[in-house]
């Protein structure tokens, strides 16, 4: 395995990174951004990993019998999840007003506008 | 075994992530986004994070892709009413 | 700028950045080691306090100013979109029309929202024992509230969903996170320390001292903003309309 885990986030992030920057349209680039969130959950989660570890909660496991993984990043990307989403909602409705005010989602042709 | 089930998933995700990337058309960007979200729930539950692959489950596949379809169903609305108006 | 320039710019940028991404990857610790200090230790504190869900924790106790911050984050966008998603005033609303929604359909969703609706209240419940909390299970609630919408039509979903309730109850549940916490310092500790409550018996509903409340807060919190939130992207996508000027 060694440091798969972390290329593929790497990899997930700049493939994001070039959606926005080639996007056509603003609710796909939102979508884009959304893939680059992705990236750091999927980096946050191999850092905590640790081999032939069980999942940090003691419902049903003898505190002490396992060995577990890092829960603090857990609950870093867990409420950055749903945060994200939030502000993804907050994006999208930048996007609808853009498209009452200037009729068009093409950031291209919105720049033109402005000129 | 389990590390040749976490290459597979984030193999998974990498692919998925990739395709949401290169899809161009929102509608069928946010059915990929759900596909990836359920991936990247499967990798969580393989890392042994439930409770980050159970946010992602509810999150990823329901709720992001569903604001991206509203607000392309506003856009799109938007525009026939123009074209029709005029 | 040029669609070629730009692209060009992109990837020079794009390969210089990925350069120094994977040289930063390369000098990470290996990944599934066994070295986790912060973990071990928030773990240990975890136990410490009778909370059988370590994550639920550190979320909820060891990092409960964190989670503040991210309520707040949550909180504003949540503001920011029903500020943005109002009814201007050359709008007006359409009423849809009452779709045909085919029988087993309806039939069937009728039969699951109860299901998934219970669900999400058992995960915000059982956040403190067995992985869930307020932050997944308030997401499953309230989308599962929508599905009224796929299986009866808009009107039957505005029913039980006054806008008005729900936000209210958004302010009252954040009000309520700080309120836990300012009862902290009145208790003569710190704020959002968990010394209110005593801890209880480890992994049944009432350990972990605050930590119930808080993540109770923090679902009905999340529950209500994106009902909230699914409510004005609705309102615009199915009923605000523009008034034709000519």
């Amino acid at each position: 395995m060694g440091v798969l885990p972390y290329l593929v986030a790497v990899w997930i992030f700049l493939a994001g990174c070039y959606g926005l920057a080639t996007s056509r349209n603003l609710i796909h680039a939102v979508g884009c951004l959304a893939v680059c969130q992705s990236a750091t959950y999927v980096l946050l989660l191999a850092v905590g990993y640790r081999d032939g570890a069980t999942a940090p909660v003691f419902s049903d496991v003898e505190p002490g019998s396992r060995p577990v993984v890092d829960p603090v990043v857990q609950a870093l990307a867990l409420t950055d999840v749903v945060v994200g989403a939030t502000v993804t909602a907050l994006l999208l409705a930048l996007v609808v007003q853009i498209s009452k005010r200037h009729g068009t989602v093409d950031p291209d042709e919105l720049s033109e506008l402005r000129g | 075994m389990a590390d040749a089930l976490i290459a597979v998933a984030l193999l998974l995700v990498a692919v998925s992530a990739t395709v949401a990337v290169v899809t161009r058309d929102p509608v069928r960007q946010a059915l990929v986004l759900a596909v990836l979200g359920i991936v990247l729930a499967v990798l969580f539950t393989v890392l042994q994070a439930p409770d980050v692959g159970l946010s992602q489950l509810a999150v990823g596949s329901a709720l992001t892709p569903l604001l991206l379809l509203l607000t392309v169903r506003k856009v799109r609305r938007r525009a026939q009413d123009r074209d029709g108006g005029r | 700028m040029s669609p070629r320039l730009r692209l060009w710019l992109v990837c020079a940028a794009g390969s210089g950045l990925a350069a120094l991404l994977v040289a930063a990857c390369l000098d990470l610790p290996g990944f599934g080691g066994d070295r986790h200090p912060y973990g071990d230790r928030a773990v240990d504190a975890s136990l410490a306090r009778r909370t059988a869900n370590t994550v639920a924790s550190v979320n909820f106790d060891q990092r409960a100013f964190d989670t503040l911050g991210e309520m707040s984050i949550l909180f504003a966008a949540v503001l920011g979109c029903v500020v943005l998603l109002r009814q201007t005033r050359d709008e007006h609303r359409a009423r849809p029309e009452p779709a045909h929604v085919d029988r087993p359909v309806r039939r069937y969703t009728l039969l699951v929202l109860p299901v998934a609706l219970l669900t999400g209240l058992y995960v915000i419940a059982h956040g403190q024992l067995s992985p869930g909390g307020g932050f997944q299970g308030g997401v499953v609630a309230a989308t599962s509230l929508h599905l009224l919408y796929v299986g009866a039509d808009y009107r039957a979903l505005e029913r039980v969903r006054p806008i008005g309730v729900y936000e209210v109850g958004d302010a009252l549940s954040a009000s309520a996170y700080v309120v836990t916490g300012c009862a902290g310092v009145l208790a003569g500790t710190a704020f959002l320390a968990n010394t209110l409550l005593p801890y209880g018996t480890f992994n049944t509903l009432s350990s972990g001292g605050t930590v119930p409340l808080l993540n109770a807060a923090i679902g009905m919190e999340v529950a209500c903003a994106v009902v909230v939130l699914l409510a004005r992207f609705l309102d615009q996508a199915v009923e605000i309309e523009e008034v034709r000027s000519l």
